[in-house]
């Protein structure tokens, strides 16, 4: 059956493509043989562009998330290659004479000069320095809501779990190209963060100290780190990220994109536009927008204006001292941890450092990068998944993903506890004493009430399906009474609704004894493994059956027999009144 | 390339320091304030003028003879419910009641700046008073005040001074930075020169004291110098959201960044306008 | 045990899919007035982005570096904006441009590809464990252990030298961490102007940032005695706060009693959590704020830490006041300042050893 529902779709949807004129005798095939031809014999890529340029792409605008990281990280290769003809990276101390008067004749690092020089002394040089900036915030974030809509709607289940590793490795790496960018500079905001982070680094046992003295080449600050840093920046990351960047595009290209489910979109196929030439266009255009919202904000928004301040010392500091937001979490893990620390055999082990600094982000990416194998353990589930789920489906999933977000949030609202105390009128103390409390309370909350909620929604799902919508159209019997008239779904909505959730795989019950009486010996981890199945679908409420369906269509065809036709294009009614349209 | 100088203030900027002078010194006198009354220029008149205005005014929690008043107190609240003024001189004085911080409307954590409530001549009366019960910081002489005067390299110089004791708590550019529980190193934007020095000089609440003899009377006026440099420097970027760091940024990127972008993103997934006709 | 979920699902849809909608056609597609009126339009939107383009060189060499642009309420470096703006502009227009090329004009129907599996075929499968297991065979990696044990071992070797390389890239740490440059006699003097200091200078309430007196000596030759970077490793580690409180809300640690001179104290300045200079100093509470992570101590009770993550106390440098009436340290920190670090232990216990 859907095999022929789809072929008929395909004709039907690509019944324009008779009309085409055969290839040999267009102006393009005329122009372009000769050089594809030429290609082709010494490459060989024909076999490639058949199968590839007309692949096709499913849109949705969450789909375009990720292409926002895509775009960011090229405006920042555009705009940090410019930034590399003026930037001098040399810890050599100078004596500051440019355009900035209230800096004039101080002591600084060349570094910081040169900064001061690109923000002042070349025209439009601090179009790129902010372009360069706000592109690194925008790079981080369109990540992190990219992998957001690959969490909730479950992209990353088989066979893309490799591609949502290869994701995470790329957001450590963008926050790493991030950190070392915000350090270059030499200002006292960078040199700051310079020194917390040696304070993060000194804390590793036994041997952080080592590595410190190695990356400073000696005692913080040393001469040494930033052109150290610099080599990582513009060398080493980028090209870590360009290659991961190819790996994870490859990828999305052979698993083709995953799609919402819908009249006409199965697992089984991709429904979308062609890659040439709308969605190449697509993706063009969407280039140029990104391009150029980072130039609006650059030309309207100050980003680190490093000249307010001043050159780097270690015995000086600013109030509001904070790290670029993406490494919020971190700092305010570092301010809200209790004090913590303990000596053993001579070594030091600084756990109120070690544990939310190091550990912040050691915990966070570990728990990213094993949730996709941790769920698919609990369920069993050993399926290949390209239709995507809506969140509400996954109800365990999603508070999952919340209570993380909260815990996150905490911790970023810890990391500019100072900032907010001072705009708010709020006690410094009193926030960081109660997020220590609400860091456990918070995502505990957030669990249970979000799982509710997405309860709640499969429930009205499928009462939707079972008893129509509500039109907004009330009926007066004859009797009297008022009631309001319920319609049943348009059908594609009701595939839409009902195949978005495919069926739970079954698992043994598991063998606690064996045949002896003896323990089983994976006796103990079965049982986990049932106790998290059963957490996982707790409360879940299912799909309607065939039954069911057949019955509510009986049900609403019966109530239907009414003397006001709604219409064949009646869509409900608006909670204003107003017929709603498609 | 020294031309920044020339064009560093913002056209208006004037007009904003004459409002702001005009405001503090109040609707009774004139816009130009006239030299502040020192210890050597008061009269015993302004003495005993002083005198009855503190009685009325300040005493119920200074104590009639200004000896202060003390309580019992907590490790974070030392007991002074209202803290002795002898030997806290003129400066105190000006400083507390020229900004408007005394008389204080309650019991807080700290005297917030506010609406000032005394004449300039009534405070100067005031501080005459107290100056007479023991000798303390004087209110500044004008030469020390005169931060227009200073060369570029003495403002830069004052940036050194500055960022080593000040930024800590009032921010890079004077913004104001958050103290524990619920108190606050206040903003230094529209602050007066003289105010400026006078809370160096005298350190109120819980500001430390930087007394002349270590910060000198020149490398104050430079500090101001710098204060009033970095309150009065264009924002060359555009928008900084009040210099109060990286916070503001990450706001920025998250609203207007990814807002705007999944506005665009949405328009271009929407399947856009449909007509019922057919090709012709 | 796990039935009652597998029951709740029903494995076939209850829906069949009713497949792809009918294709409904654009405004463009059926109108050719509307299809010209966005052709020109896209065009014109273009041709607004070339103009920009070339605002934007026009502003690049007429718009000085120094002029400001003045709308009320804001005070913007001129060519940033006009330079950002016209880019802007042009950048958007060329990309709302091209995908309203996509959506209005370029082909509509949506098409319809089916997946493969990710995995290969089964002959794909088997045929490539066929070629890796002839490979194995005719390497002999299995039969011949010792070639196979060898190898790897060299190849594990070559990442020595590559680890051995990095060495070079800093000094080991020694005990440098455990020494400041304070040393018995050394005068304090005030930050920046490096004017040393005497009791009666400071008042009660007063702080002082301080340095040693060595960054600001010079030789015979009139040169510093410590200058570039060298200066700032020292001042990581030897930057000092004065302060002055009343010697009767003092309460000193048994051995510290005459540290401080008439109620002057002075501590290190580096934070102990992870190194922030700290010099938030509350004149009334005593208290001592570090910026960075709000670690809180208190100054009139030996440093020890009252809020915030540090868990060490703040190191004191012990003051004494020279022949001619300026203030001095004893001796060098007895406590490591800064951070906490991997064998501050080992270091702290040796260093009490010396001063034992």
């Amino acid at each position: 059956m859907p095999a022929s529902a789809y072929h008929h779709a395909f004709f039907q949807a690509g019944d324009g493509m008779s009309t085409y004129t055969p290839v040999e005798d267009t102006k393009t095939g005329k122009k372009l043989a000769g050089p594809v031809g030429w290609l082709d014999e010494r490459l060989g890529l024909a076999a490639l562009g058949k199968k590839n340029l007309r692949k096709v792409f499913p849109e949705h605008w969450s789909f375009m998330l990720g292409e926002i990281a895509l775009w960011s990280f090229v405006v920042l290769l555009i705009t940090g290659v410019f930034l590399t003809l003026w930037f001098d990276p040399s810890m050599a101390e100078t004596v500051y004479t440019g355009s900035y008067r209230p800096l004039n004749g101080v002591e600084m690092s060349v570094a910081y000069a040169s900064a001061l020089d690109i923000s002042f002394d070349v025209r439009g040089g601090l179009l790129l320095r902010q372009m360069h900036h706000w592109a690194a915030h925008l790079f981080i974030a369109a990540m992190m809501v990219h992998m957001l809509r690959v969490f909730f709607t479950g992209a990353y289940r088989k066979p893309r779990e490799i591609n949502w590793l290869i994701g995470l490795g790329l957001l450590t790496l963008g926050i790493l190209a991030g950190f070392s960018g915000y350090s270059l500079p030499d200002d006292l905001l960078s040199g700051t963060g310079l020194r917390i982070a040696d304070g993060m680094i000194k804390s590793i046992p036994l041997v952080g100290t080592h590595i410190s003295f190695f990356l400073f080449g000696g005692e913080f600050p040393g001469d040494q780190i930033i052109p150290r840093l610099y080599m990582a920046h513009i060398l080493l990351i980028p090209a870590l990220l360009l290659g991961l960047i190819a790996a994870h595009m490859l990828l999305l290209v052979y698993h083709k994109h995953t799609q919402f489910p819908g009249a006409g979109r199965t697992n089984e196929n991709v429904v979308g536009y062609p890659m040439l030439p709308v969605y190449a266009a697509k993706a063009g255009g969407f280039f140029f927008i990104v391009f150029g919202v980072i130039a609006f904000l650059s030309a309207t928004f100050t980003v680190n204006g490093i000249w307010i301040y001043g050159p780097y010392n270690p015995a000086e500091v600013t109030a509001g001292s904070q790290p670029d937001w993406y490494m919020g979490f971190a700092e305010g893990a570092l301010r809200i941890f209790p004090p913590l620390e303990f000596n053993i055999f001579g070594s030091t082990w600084p756990l109120s450092v070690l544990i939310p600094g190091l550990g912040a982000l050691g915990i966070l990416f570990t728990l990213l990068g094993a949730w996709p194998f941790v769920e698919r353990w609990i369920t069993g589930d050993d399926r290949e998944h390209h239709l995507l789920d809506r969140p509400r489906n996954a109800p365990t999933r999603t508070a999952l993903g919340v209570a993380g977000m909260t815990a996150f949030g905490l911790l970023w609202i810890g990391g500019g506890n100072d900032v907010i105390a001072l705009r708010f009128g709020l006690d410094l103390n009193a926030i960081t004493y109660f997020l220590r409390v609400m860091f456990f309370l918070g995502p505990i909350i957030a669990f249970i009430i979000t799982r509710r909620i997405c309860i709640s929604l499969q429930r009205k799902d499928h009462e939707v399906l079972t008893h129509g919508f509500e039109t907004g159209v009330i009926d007066r019997s004859p009797d009297g009474g008022y009631s309001e008239r319920h319609a049943p779904l348009p059908v594609d909505a009701q595939y839409a609704l009902t195949s978005a959730k495919p069926a739970t795989v079954a698992i043994e019950a598991p063998e606690l004894v064996d045949a002896n009486g003896v323990d089983a010996p994976n006796g103990r981890k079965a049982k986990l493994r049932a106790r998290l199945r059963r957490w996982y679908y707790a409360g879940a409420f299912d799909k309607p059956t065939v039954e069911e369906m057949q019955h509510a269509e009986e049900h609403l065809r019966d109530a239907g027999q009414h003397p006001v036709d709604l219409g064949e294009d009646f869509q409900g009614v608006s909670e204003t009144g107003v017929p709603r349209v498609h | 390339m020294r031309t920044l100088s020339t064009r560093r203030r913002h056209p208006l900027a004037g007009l904003l320091v004459l409002a702001v002078g005009l405001l503090i010194t109040g609707g009774l006198y004139a816009a130009v304030a006239p030299k502040a009354a020192t210890a050597e220029t008061t009269s015993i008149d302004d003495i005993e003028a002083g005198r009855q205005l503190f009685l009325v005014g300040c005493a119920s929690c200074h104590g009639v003879n200004a000896q202060g008043i003390v309580t019992e107190g907590t490790d974070d609240q030392p007991g002074n419910y209202g803290p002795s003024l002898i030997g806290v001189g003129a400066a105190s004085v000006d400083f507390q009641m020229g900004t408007g911080r005394m008389p204080m409307a309650q019991t807080a954590p700290q005297a917030p700046r506010k609406k000032i409530e005394y004449s300039e001549e009534e405070i100067s009366q005031v501080a005459a008073y107290i100056a007479s019960l023991a000798p303390g910081p004087q209110i500044p002489d004008e030469r020390y005040l005169d931060y227009e005067s200073l060369s570029d390299e003495e403002i830069a110089r004052g940036g050194e001074f500055f960022r080593t004791n000040c930024t800590a708590c009032h921010n890079s550019v004077g913004a104001g930075g958050a103290l524990p529980n619920g108190r606050y190193a206040p903003s230094l934007h529209g602050v007066e020169a003289k105010h400026i020095y006078e809370a160096m000089q005298t350190g109120p609440q819980q500001m430390p004291v930087f007394s002349d003899d270590v910060i000198t009377p020149e490398e104050k006026l430079a500090v101001i110098g710098y204060v009033r440099a970095m309150s009065t420097e264009p924002d060359y970027g555009g928008f900084s959201g009040g210099n109060f760091g990286p916070v503001s940024d990450g706001l920025f990127v998250w609203v207007i960044g990814i807002g705007g972008l999944v506005g665009f993103a949405t328009w271009i997934g929407w399947h856009g306008t449909r007509t019922k006709k057919k090709k012709a | 045990m796990s039935s009652d979920i597998e029951q709740r699902t029903p494995v076939s849809d209850p829906i069949a899919d009713p497949g792809l909608p009918a294709h409904q056609y654009r405004p463009q597609d059926v109108d050719p007035a509307q299809e010209k009126r966005t052709e020109r339009q896209i065009a014109g939107m273009f041709g607004v982005a070339t103009l920009l383009l070339i605002g934007f060189c026009v502003a690049y060499f007429t718009i000085g570096k120094d002029q400001l642009i003045v709308i009320p309420g804001t005070n913007w470096s001129a060519l940033n904006f006009t330079l950002g703006i016209t880019l802007a502009g042009a950048l958007l227009l060329i990309g709302v441009g091209i995908i309203q090329w996509a959506k209005k004009l370029m082909g509509d129907h949506e098409m319809i590809e089916m997946r493969h599996p990710a995995a290969s075929s089964v002959e794909d499968r088997t045929a490539t464990m066929a070629a890796v297991n002839d490979g194995i065979e005719e390497s002999g990696i299995g039969r011949r252990p010792l070639i196979r044990n060898s190898l790897l071992g060299a190849l594990g070797a070559m990442g020595l030298p590559a680890i051995v390389m990095l060495r070079d890239m800093g000094p080991l740490p020694g005990d440098t961490l455990a020494h400041t440059v304070w040393e018995p006699g050394m005068r304090v003097v005030n930050d920046v102007s490096g004017q040393p200091l005497r009791p009666a200078d400071i008042e009660v309430g007063q702080l002082v940032n301080g340095q040693p007196a060595i960054f600001y000596e010079t030789d015979d030759e009139g040169h510093a005695v410590m200058h570039g970077h060298d200066v700032l490793n020292a001042k990581a580690k030897a930057a000092v706060i004065l302060v002055r409180m009343r010697p009767e809300d003092i309460t000193p640690a048994e051995g510290r009693e005459n540290w401080g001179i008439d109620g002057i104290l002075c501590y290190s300045k580096i934070c102990t959590h992870v190194g922030c200079p700290i010099s938030l100093w509350e004149q009334q509470t005593h208290h001592l704020l570090c910026p960075c992570h709000q670690s809180t101590f208190d100054l009139a009770d030996n440093g020890k830490v009252v809020f915030g993550p540090a868990y060490r106390p703040l190191p004191q440098l012990p003051l004494a006041v020279d022949d001619e009436g300026y203030l001095i340290a004893v001796s060098d920190f007895p406590e490591i300042v800064g951070p906490s670090y991997s064998f501050l232990d080992r270091d702290q216990k040796r260093l009490d050893e010396e001063n034992a």
